[in-house]
């Protein structure tokens, strides 16, 4: 019967989606478990690794301090983000749109990124003093870089053709960026978004730590002096969390934005 | 159109030299096939004529005018049909509009102006009722029909096809013959066809040029009247193979390297 099998089909497809969906979280309950376990079995002290319930119950004893300097931590790193998706949007059009401006800057470009931007903190603080900036200005230098990059492949790898055909319309090269550059550029940018926001926190918290003022870098600063191992994890836990939501945004806003780089299984193909 | 004795050299004096002393001219209204062994110098010959690069010497006349730069004079269609995946069918058959400086100022204020007029040229080519689609959506063949729409919307006098079918299978090639044959009855703009098929440019062309190895330049032509509107069933007569064995001949010599006695 036709019917029938149709019917067991689409039961198997639905299946398959659901345990897609559960997948990341079984994963991630599993890992906590087997944590769990080589901690109590093989006996390891809490100041080496702490079990994860000890991470939670130190979250839930230190709640109050740890959502006040996470939020300061998610407020620089936005900031710089924010930032940074500004500048790299400019820089990257630039760069992908003039072979001077590639070549007159790329090789500084790549220099700057290799420095180590913990070495670069100090020289923030001497310039902006103790504070948010080094935080917002360091989640901005290390994650405009990516950005610039993809930005810019997108834009200089326009077909040869199509460039033709709109130059020999009399297009100005500003219309060509408009018209095919930028659109064909944003499946890269928003790839480049889901790498950047998770290395802007690693810029803010670095930079929070070398120079502890506020924000969730100094709490495990501070809570590894005391040798509260526990709080520590859970500051890390914290971070995870924060880098897994904003990843998340960014790639629905994606799938918003860019829908059709992704070609939608609706599309049929009638012959001609 | 006119192109007297050009040449075009890459990349400096030691550079390669794709085109030398090459001289063609093309009626208005006219249809013109251009063949030749591959590397050639057909394509170059396209961005000189569509003004796209400067010619290293020689002259280059469109609808009166020297080439001196890109002027919206031309329509362009290639092998890839190079359609934008982010807009639908219509939008990119109206991408032309707006960038040709005549029509960009009146886009918005005539827009449904413009949109049946794309409608019309999606209908011509056997499109209609697809304008809402998006290129992925389409067949390759279907592309390829929308880049022919692409080239012709802002209405050029000339239009220029580098190996447009090329890259398709048989049966949608010919049916595309039949169609550019169509819109070239009813429309009339110049049209300048570069290929690598001998069926295609009898079948299609009021005249075939032939063209030597590199550095090109125009080496033979062969005129071919067969009344139109042409029949596909037609390309399999004897009078009309015989042309296409004659212009294989002349490619075969000139691949060869040789100079044709006529």
């Amino acid at each position: 019967m036709p019917d029938s099998r149709a019917d067991s089909l689409a039961t198997a497809a639905r299946r398959q989606r659901r345990l897609e969906a559960a997948l990341p979280w079984l994963v991630i309950g599993g890992a906590f478990f087997l944590w769990e376990a080589g901690v109590w079995l093989l006996g390891i002290s809490p100041f080496i690794l702490p079990a994860p319930s000890a991470v939670v119950q130190a979250g839930l004893r230190w709640w109050q301090p740890l959502m006040q300097d996470s939020l300061v931590t998610l407020g620089t790193t936005l900031l710089g983000f924010a930032m940074a998706i500004v500048f790299g949007l400019a820089l990257g059009v630039a760069i992908g749109s003039s072979t001077l401006v590639y070549r007159g800057l790329y090789p500084l470009l790549i220099a700057f990124n290799s420095i180590p931007k913990v070495a670069v903190v100090p020289v923030l603080i001497v310039w902006f003093g103790i504070g948010i900036w080094p935080a917002v200005i360091t989640a901005f230098l290390i994650s405009f870089f990516p950005i610039v990059v993809n930005v810019a492949t997108g834009i200089a790898t326009v077909e040869p053709e199509l460039r033709d055909v709109l130059r020999a319309l009399g297009a100005r090269p500003l219309d060509i960026v408009r018209k095919v550059g930028l659109p064909r550029a944003m499946p890269y940018f928003f790839a480049s978004l889901k790498v950047a926001i998770t290395v802007a926190f690693v810029g803010s918290i670095i930079a929070e730590s070398v120079a502890p003022n506020a924000g969730i870098g100094r709490l495990m600063m501070v809570a590894s002096s005391r040798f509260d191992v526990p709080l520590v994890f859970a500051g890390l836990v914290v971070t995870g969390v924060m880098g897994v939501l904003l990843y998340w945004i960014a790639e629905r806003l994606e799938r918003r934005v860019t829908g059709w780089a992704t070609r939608g299984q609706e599309g049929l193909t009638p012959g001609g | 159109m006119e192109i007297a004795d050009v040449a075009m050299r890459y990349g400096g004096a030691e550079g390669t030299l794709a085109l030398q002393g090459c001289s063609l001219s093309v009626q208005e209204g006219e249809f013109v096939a251009v063949v030749g062994p591959s590397g050639c110098g057909k394509s170059t010959l396209m961005r000189l004529v569509s003004g796209l690069w400067p010619a290293s010497a020689g002259q280059v006349w469109v609808a009166g005018r020297e080439v001196a730069g890109p002027v919206p004079l031309v329509g362009m269609a290639f092998q890839n049909p190079t359609l934008l995946p982010w807009r639908s069918i219509l939008d990119n058959v109206m991408l032309p509009l707006e960038v040709v400086p005549a029509h960009r100022a009146r886009l918005r204020a005539e827009r449904a102006a413009y949109e049946a007029k794309a409608e019309a040229l999606l209908k011509l080519v056997g499109l209609e009722g697809f304008g809402k689609r998006h290129p992925h959506q389409l067949s390759g063949g279907m592309q390829q029909r929308t880049s022919l729409c692409r080239a012709l919307i802002h209405e050029p006098p000339l239009l220029m096809l580098d190996e447009p079918f090329s890259a398709l299978d048989v049966f949608t090639r010919e049916d595309l013959w039949a169609v550019l044959q169509d819109v070239w009855l009813e429309r009339k703009p110049t049209v300048i066809l570069v290929t690598h098929d001998l069926r295609e440019a009898v079948y299609l062309a009021d005249r075939v040029l032939v063209m030597s190895a590199r550095p090109g330049r125009i080496i033979a032509e062969r005129r071919v009247d067969f009344p139109r509107p042409r029949r596909l069933e037609a390309t399999y007569d004897a009078e009309f193979n015989a042309v296409v064995a004659e212009l294989r001949a002349l490619i075969a010599r000139a691949r060869a390297g040789e100079e044709p006695d006529a």
